[in-house]
């Protein structure tokens, strides 16, 4: 036996040296490296893009943070108001006073500079009407000096911003090439400034021609109350089926028929649900239009199979040692799963709940269809209840809404819309991490 | 083979707890388990050998009708534990398992504290009416397992942060918490070192003094260490059944003596 061994021909590898590689070790390495290399850059593309993408989404959409304002310290006596009120055109007499009181701060300032009436309401919009609806809301406030804020039209806000300048500018009814000259002018007053653009934040859509009134305070609104309604329902539906899909289901070919169908209604496109939205709770239940509620109940059709599989996958990923434990000691089934199984799962459970809902709240076609456009979203619901039924915007319908319309001014609002959208999505990924932490047990 | 000696000297007559007749088991269409009779003695160690997949585990799930939880598999025949058939349409599978607690061969505690791994199964059974009493059960339990002086000073630890031998004894003493009639125990000690084998062993045979144990292994030894009955499964017949001393110095069945000397199996 050992002769035989001993008398058969050398291989090639025998007496090579382990510091020499040979050529197939070095193609096999030369592979990996490649493959590697592929790795990196198919990574630091990914990075690129997304790096180009925030910057961009930064450089538009933070102007609509801010806006131009001129502020005012106007005071209207009570015997001035009245003789307003007994004029003909009572906006006029309003404007006249706010007029004077520009000039005269102007002139305080030492700055000489032609204007007249139709300039300030190109730049301003109707100020007569603004100061004389606050003192009809507010007369106790007739005698003292009151500081108005009056946001400039979406053209002065562009000079502003870079968007219009002397060079490209053709008069128009909105804004003509003498009224910069009264804006340089203000500008050196102190008078027009740029500031924290709040109405962005708090207020609600406005008219088409009214960019620098836009804001997206209504929708985030309609937002919250669409993810209230979805979460409330998804979360028990949702964890409910997959439980008895899951643990108590018999694997019979309807089960099967049923699991095959809740995969592929995840990959339906979701304006399919919006008709479906449209068709059964508008035109055949009789829902309100344009109502979040309607909004919640066509997202939580949209988010259940997403909710149903990685609540599955979670369950499945439970070791089945543990269901035999608590069943060997004579737990019942359903006491297996609530005592045992259900917490090791929760924290897939809570991410793909939270991954889901996010979805949900960047949905945008299905919002489209029920009615729930950008130009709904006129003003806040009254009360809690009303938020639902009211009708109401969503945020990328709203964004939606914005983009779409002429105005450069609107451009800018709907970057401005997509940064709020990313935060609340950021904040929602960020508490699906602290929660999958806090429930994950590490034992 | 001095353990022979002292098996034998510990048989005795004990009355039948579990009387299993003509058992069948079908996993989907292989028939997995064909006309088996065994009747388990009380207070008295079963041993099942036999090589894997011959059936001994899925015949030893069907005595707490484990299976129960396996879509596919039926199981037929009669199973009577003191009399009562526990296939009956009438019987909860969960009364049963708490009077046929079960070990299994992978150590499988709870992600719970060590407290509350042996106190689960007296809480769903009611079985304590106040937390005195709940303690008193866990301490009696853990100290029936053989593990009590090894975890008091840390009951509020995970059980999962066991070594895998004082696991297997927290799931032994999770499993005997219930008060249970019978103990089953697949492969216990498989997934355990030599010396943590020696104390669950030792653990078994005081278990004897209360409970009527059944026991799957692999390892012969341990069949002839622990058991005085033995039962050998092949191709899912029960080939012999008899006295573990017998079986192992004088089969009758060629086929156990081809499979305890090593050469089928």
């Amino acid at each position: 036996m050992t002769d035989a061994s001993m008398q058969t021909p050398e291989t090639g590898r025998r007496g090579t040296s382990l510091t020499a590689t040979d050529e197939r070790t070095r193609k096999r390495a030369r592979a990996e490296k490649r493959f590697r290399f592929y790795g990196i850059i198919a990574i630091a593309t990914g990075l690129f893009f997304l790096v180009v993408l925030f910057a961009s989404i930064l450089k538009e959409g933070i102007p609509a943070f801010t806006r131009t304002v001129v502020s005012v310290e106007f005071t209207l006596t009570p015997e001035q108001r009245e003789e307003a009120e007994g004029t003909l055109f009572k906006t006029k007499a309003y404007s006249d006073l706010f007029i004077a009181e520009l000039n005269k701060e102007l002139a305080e300032s030492g700055i000489n500079v032609d204007f007249d009436e139709a300039a300030i309401e190109r730049l301003l919009g109707k100020v007569g009407g603004t100061i004389r609806t606050f003192y009809a809301d507010n007369p106790d406030k007739l005698g003292e000096p009151i500081m108005f804020d009056l946001a400039a039209s979406s053209r002065v806000d562009g000079y502003f911003k870079g968007r219009v300048s002397r060079d490209t500018l053709q008069d128009s009814r909105f804004l003509q090439l003498s009224d910069l000259d009264l804006v340089d002018a203000l500008k050196e007053a102190g008078i027009i400034k740029q500031a924290f653009n709040w109405p962005f934040i708090t207020g609600a859509d406005s008219g088409v021609d009214n960019p620098g009134g836009a804001g997206i305070g209504a929708s985030v609104v309609g937002s919250f109350f669409m993810m209230l309604v979805v979460l409330v329902l998804s979360l028990p539906i949702g964890v409910a089926a997959s439980i008895y899909l899951e643990e108590f289901a018999p694997q019979n070919k309807f089960t099967d028929l049923i699991e095959v169908n809740i995969s592929n209604l995840a990959a339906v496109p979701s304006i399919v649900f919006g008709i479906l939205g449209l068709a059964v709770f508008i035109q055949f239940m009789h829902l309100p239009q344009s109502a979040p509620l309607v909004g919640g109940l066509v997202l939580t059709l949209m988010t259940l199979p997403t909710i149903i599989i990685s609540t599955r996958a979670s369950l499945k990923a439970v070791p089945p040692s543990i269901r035999d434990a608590a069943l060997g000691v004579g737990a019942s089934k359903m006491q297996a799963v609530f005592h045992h199984v259900l917490p090791l799962a929760a924290p897939g459970i809570l991410t793909g709940t939270i991954i889901g809902l996010a979805q949900a709240l960047g949905e945008t076609a299905p919002l489209l269809l029920i009615g729930m456009v950008g130009f709904v979203a006129r003003g806040y619901p009254d009360g809690f209840l009303a938020g639902f039924t009211e009708p109401n915007s969503a945020m990328p319908a709203q964004i939606y809404t914005w983009a779409a319309r002429a105005d450069v001014g609107f451009y800018e609002k709907a970057w401005g819309g997509i940064i709020i959208l990313l935060m609340f999505l950021l904040t929602m990924n960020i508490i699906a991490i602290i929660l999958r932490r806090r429930f994950e047990r590490r034992w | 083979m001095n353990d022979m000696s002292r098996v034998e000297r510990q048989v005795d007559t004990n009355s039948i707890k579990l009387e299993c007749r003509d058992c069948q088991v079908y996993y989907g269409d292989t028939h997995a388990i064909k006309d088996v009779n065994v009747d388990i003695e009380d207070k008295t160690v079963t041993a099942f050998i036999g090589p894997s997949g011959c059936g001994k585990s899925t015949f030893l799930r069907c005595l707490n009708r484990m299976n129960d939880t396996i879509d596919i598999a039926r199981v037929m025949g009669s199973f009577k534990l003191d009399g009562e058939d526990i296939y009956d349409k009438r019987v909860d599978p969960v009364q049963l398992r708490a009077k046929v607690g079960m070990v299994f061969q992978k150590p499988n505690p709870f992600p719970k504290s060590i407290y509350d791994n042996v106190a689960y199964g007296p809480r769903i059974h009611g079985l304590a009416k106040n937390k005195a009493e709940l303690d008193e059960i866990v301490e009696k339990s853990l100290r029936r397992g053989a593990i009590w002086d090894e975890v008091k000073d840390r009951l509020d630890a995970p059980g999962t942060g066991l070594s895998g031998g004082q696991q297997q004894r927290l799931c032994i003493a999770r499993a005997v918490a219930t008060e249970p009639e019978v103990l089953l125990m697949d492969e216990p000690c498989s997934a355990l070192d030599p010396i943590a084998t020696a104390q669950v062993e030792e653990l078994i045979d005081e278990l004897r003094s209360r409970y009527s144990v059944v026991i799957v292994t692999h390892s012969m030894q341990q069949a002839a260490r622990v058991s005085q009955k033995t039962a050998f499964f092949h191709l899912g017949n029960l080939v012999e059944f008899g006295e573990t001393g017998q079986i192992f110095t004088n089969p009758e069945d060629p086929r156990t003596e081809s499979y305890i000397t090593g050469r089928i199996g």
